[in-house]
């Protein structure tokens, strides 16, 4: 199945929510993420790309969205009202509401201290698990 | 019968792209007393104007009827070509076919229908018109300008030349305003205050020009030509006429724990102080809310110190009232506070600090006499960023939505400033685009980068944080190489947005100039009016009416004085004849009317006057004052008993359109 | 005013002592938690696709139920507070999401936001009011330097949370100097802990962990307080050399009232 870009860049859109065309490409939330440094593709580019590039592919390969933390501090300093994180859960929903892409392992529950705190499992659960 | 003439404009592609203009003219056509109806490319032009003159002769026309643009575009060329075929201007009606039709619809049908029913509107009000005749005023030979910056002080300056009194209020100790504040000035680099300084001498020795300093504008009346002013000159607590400025008092007063606004809060300045050495005038004031003296009796320094007795703790304000024919805004701008970027961390560290502080920093007559030192250490720093774009071109909230226009330009000055002095003092600027236009601008940034090795990095920064020493971290991002970066640097630069005065939006009201949304003053015309206010006899004056720098300031300050001078160079003005009229046979006598005039213009007056069933009695009825009238209808809305109208927009004529659109 | 009270998964399990303590502290400063009866985990994460309505599900029946019972809902754990928050807002201000979860529920009155939602600090600061609370203080908390951590949820985004500045809050430090207790403030104190990454990257938490912990120190403070059981298992399990102790604000609350078993003295 062949869709082509552009048609993928609306889905991403659609399913993030936040109006790219309000970007001024400044870069204040890759400048704010906390993360960023352990980002193979920065958080603009995420915006840029729905925008303007329509490489929906680079989005979609990229490791960002599994290290953002949803933090909220790139859509807090955005001067346009973007939201780059309502785009990385975007990414990250398009892999696993597919079939079979759960990056979670229920059994490995076990493994984790007896301190951890369950919202920390249900957050986990909630971002990289259908 | 009545002899209507309508002429329909097509304004090139304008209209007739989306208007069918012959279905127009065959529509009206079929109106009772539309004697002709004919459709023209440009009604406007001299072709245009013939065909109008050539109808009202040949089909004897008495009103007319223009389908075109606004009537803010070419009523006036309308009406006077009406009047030069002997037919009085205010018989004609424009129906506004463009900005209100073609321009904001798209389909022929729908615009050719609405066009035909604005035509019919105009129609029907014209069969009500009645010649009305402009009255003549008198125009007070002399202007004022609000703010004395450099754009106040070349527009009083300019008038003062063409040989008309002006006087200039200025809210602050001394004239000068920011442009005193700053070091040097792009693309020249030349020395601010060796540019302004002669300027403020030649303000304050020219025999045509007088100046109220520490004066706030009290109260106006009036209207163009003819406004009446208060002025509240505020209690200096020194006698200006004794005062020799030899500035003792102000070295010897105790109470030092007052940032001086003039440096920016870099150092304190006393109670009693002169904003800067070469101020105009060099009298000092006393800051009686952090006067010894006048907070708790004790002190008097600066009583005992001066040698010519003149400190005058008891003087007051003085309200001083003067007429002028015009009215100047130019009241400037100031920074945006930074509350909204905490983020940023200005005010958690002294080591980040904003473009005017810079200013100040690297003045030789600023606090550190031009050496650039952390305020955090004392310390020379090693390395710079500049951060452009801060709280503009921000539509989250919390900035300004739009661009200030100067700051890329003085971010390039204050890298040059610093490579220049310090060449081992390394210099970053983040910027989101560099926006240099203007003469000789673009090649005066690339001298930073080509000449002075400025580092120009395309990105923001994030969060800027600071240790208990107050050095600094800065998160980054470098968008052309997609690297994310964390520096070191040991003074960060806000290019902060700029903003209106903050008493802008008090003065327009006054003054009923309008503002936009961020306080701007608004021009009458963007392109065609751009230095005079909607309001007659109001004129704008450079930054008050959007971000510019000092060129293009200085530029609009003569643009506006020469419609100054247009102004008071004419002996007489003629009045605008739609002004509100009272039908004394109804009026009762509330004065209602006289509670919602903005002009005062409305006054009861007690008058025999003849009653409906013809008997004569004396009570009191509403009379308007036509010089005052703007013509603005809030009366003819609150009459209750429907006596007050406005000529040229008549009750019966605003429903005569009404009618014609149901 | 009845403080219907939300929970939250974490706060009836692994942080009990914020549950227990804030309870405590309600009643002594007369504002008696009421639980919500049949409440359901908040999903502990805002869904953000405008197409999650079924994630949005628990928050809003939370909601309602808060709304037919006064219509005020007090919320304590940070994520709890902005998942249902958030989801409030787009309740009032996002027609579809609207429509497509009314639908769904079948209420017999739709709900459109009405629900006020408190966090506990707000009612603290705006109901209690923190001058009234000083003067119930019986156990100052003298010479303790207290670094607030707010982290991200509580805050962000600041248009919605409408809590404090975003940038720079002053809530918890202003409580801190109600207790007694002197108030660090540090740089990274609205900054994220690495949250949920706990389960996946332990390595990215210690780092981020560590910085943290090294600002606060660095700037003063001797311990942490936070409302959120994340940060506090974060700040404490994934600390590095520097590990200054964490606490619930509620504990240091029932601490300085006098309010601990056995803590009178």
């Amino acid at each position: 199945m062949v869709i082509n870009n552009k048609e993928r860049a609306e889905m991403l859109r659609q399913l993030a929510g936040t109006n790219v065309s309000l970007c001024i490409q400044c870069g204040r939330c890759s400048a704010n993420c906390p993360v960023a440094w352990k980002m193979d593709v920065l958080p603009h580019r995420f915006v840029y790309e729905l925008l303007n590039g329509g490489n929906v592919d680079v989005l979609l390969e990229a490791k960002s969205p599994w290290k953002c933390l949803s933090c909220f501090s790139c859509a807090e300093r955005c001067p346009k009202g973007v939201s780059p994180a309502a785009i990385m859960e975007a990414v990250r929903l398009t892999h696993i509401r597919a079939q079979g892409n759960n990056k979670l392992n229920p059994a490995d529950l076990e493994n984790y201290d007896d301190k951890m705190p369950q919202q920390a499992i249900v957050a986990a659960f909630r971002k990289f698990n259908k | 019968m009545q002899k209507i003439g309508v002429f329909v404009c097509w304004c090139g592609s304008n209209i007739a792209g989306t208007v069918d203009v012959a279905a127009v003219v065959e529509a009206v056509k079929k109106i009772p007393d539309v004697a002709y109806a004919v459709d023209y490319k440009y009604m406007c032009s001299e072709e245009g104007q013939k065909i109008i003159k050539d109808a009202v002769e040949e089909y004897g026309l008495d009103r007319i009827v223009v389908c075109s643009c606004s009537p803010r575009m070419h009523e006036a060329t309308f009406r006077k070509c009406a009047e030069s075929i002997g037919i009085n201007p205010y018989m004609v009606e424009i129906a506004n076919i463009r900005e209100q039709c073609s321009w904001v619809l798209k389909d022929v049908k729908v615009a050719t229908e609405k066009a035909i029913q604005l035509a019919k509107a105009a129609i029907a009000k014209v069969r009500f018109n009645n010649p009305l005749h402009p009255g003549q005023s008198q125009v007070v030979k002399r202007a004022l300008v609000i703010g004395g910056g450099i754009a106040g002080i070349q527009t009083a300056l300019d008038i003062a030349d063409a040989g008309y009194k002006v006087d200039i209020l200025e809210k602050e100790p001394t004239i000068g305003g920011k442009m005193a504040q700053i070091d040097k000035t792009f693309p020249t680099l030349d020395c601010s205050a060796c540019i302004l300084t002669p300027k403020m001498v030649d303000a304050a020795c020219h025999e045509n020009i007088t100046i109220h300093t520490y004066s706030d504008l009290e109260a106006v009346s009036g209207y163009v030509g003819n406004f009446d002013v208060t002025i509240r000159k505020k209690a200096r607590s020194v006698k200006a006429d004794i005062c020799s400025g030899c500035g003792i008092c102000t070295e010897k007063c105790p109470a030092r724990k007052t940032p001086s606004e003039f440096d920016e809060g870099l150092r304190n300045r006393g109670a009693i102080y002169i904003p800067f050495a070469q101020a105009i005038p060099k009298v000092p004031v006393i800051d009686r809310e952090a006067c010894l003296k006048f907070k708790t009796g004790k002190c008097g320094v600066c009583s005992i110190v001066c040698p010519n007795g003149a400190i005058d703790y008891t003087q007051e304000d003085e309200l001083i009232t003067e007429k002028y024919g015009a009215i100047v805004l130019a009241t400037g701008f100031e920074l945006i506070d930074l509350e909204n970027y905490g983020n940023l961390g200005y005010g958690r560290s002294k080591n980040v600090i904003t473009s005017m502080q810079l200013e100040r920093l690297t003045n030789a007559a600023g606090p550190t006499e031009g050496h650039l030192v952390c305020p955090a250490s004392g310390k020379e720093p090693k390395s710079v960023v500049i951060v452009s774009c801060v709280g503009s071109r921000d539509t989250s909230g919390r900035g300004k939505t739009y661009c200030s226009k100067v700051c890329c330009m003085y971010n390039a000055k204050h890298a040059m400033y610093i490579r220049e002095k310090y060449p081992n003092v390394d210099v970053t600027v983040f910027y989101i685009d560099v926006r240099t236009p203007g003469k000789g601008f673009d090649e005066f940034q690339r001298r930073a980068v080509e000449e002075y090795g400025v580092h120009y990095v395309r990105g923001q920064v994030g969060k800027i944080m600071s240790d208990k020493e107050g050095n600094l971290t800065v998160f980054a991002s470098d968008l052309n190489s997609g690297r994310h970066l964390m520096l070191n640097p040991d003074l960060v630069v806000l290019a902060c947005a700029v903003k209106p005065a903050k008493d802008a939006r008090k003065l327009a009201s006054m003054l009923t100039a309008s503002i936009d949304t961020n306080d701007f003053y608004v021009e009458a015309h963007p392109k065609l009016r751009p230095v005079e206010s909607p309001t007659a006899g109001i004129f704008l004056s450079g930054m008050c009416q959007g971000p510019k720098d000092i060129p293009e300031t200085v530029s609009q300050a003569g643009a506006a004085a020469a419609k100054v001078i247009g102004l008071l160079a004419k002996d007489k003005l003629m009045t605008n004849p739609c002004t509100a009229k009272c039908n004394e046979q109804i009026c009762s006598g509330c004065l209602t009317c006289t509670n919602v005039c903005p002009y005062g213009a409305i006054s009861g007056v007690e008058k025999e006057v003849v009653t409906l069933n013809g008997t004569r009695e004396k009570r009191v009825v509403a009379v308007v004052n036509e010089a005052l009238c703007q013509g603005c209808g809030a009366c003819t809305v609150a009459c209750p008993s429907a006596s007050m109208d406005l000529q040229g927009f008549t009750n019966k004529q605003i429903l005569a359109e009404v009618d014609a659109l149901c | 005013m009845i403080y219907n009270y939300y929970p939250g998964c974490t706060l009836s399990t692994k942080a009990k002592e914020l549950d227990v303590a804030a309870r405590k502290c309600a009643e002594a400063l007369g504002f008696p938690l009421v639980e919500l009866p049949n409440w359901q985990c908040c999903g502990a994460v805002y869904p953000m696709a405008p197409d999650a309505i079924a994630e949005r599900l628990s928050a809003v029946r939370a909601l309602v139920a808060a709304r037919d019972n006064g219509g005020v809902l007090v919320t304590l754990c940070s994520a709890c507070h902005h998942v249902i928050k958030r989801v409030n807002d787009d309740m009032a201000n996002v027609k579809e999401i609207q429509q497509k979860v009314n639908n769904y529920l079948g209420l017999e009155v739709p709900y459109t936001g009405e629900t006020k939602v408190l966090h506990y600090l707000e009612v603290l600061r705006d109901v209690v009011g923190f001058e009234n609370l000083k003067a119930k203080v019986v156990k100052p908390l003298q010479g303790r330097n207290i670094g607030a951590y707010y982290g991200c949820l509580l805050l962000r985004p600041g248009q919605v949370m409408s809590f404090d500045d975003v940038e720079r809050p002053e809530i918890l430090e202003n409580f801190i100097k109600v207790i007694g207790a002197t108030p660090v403030i540090y740089d990274m104190r609205n900054e994220c802990c690495a949250g949920y990454m706990a389960v996946t990257d332990k390595n990215l938490c210690k780092e981020m962990v560590s910085e943290i912990q090294d600002n606060a120190a660095d700037a003063g403070a001797g311990e942490f307080i936070t409302a959120c059981p994340l940060c506090a298992y974060n700040l404490l399990e994934n600390a590095g050399a520097t590990k200054l102790p964490v606490s619930y604000f509620t504990e240091v609350l029932a601490e300085a009232l006098g309010l601990n078993e056995g803590g009178a003295d």
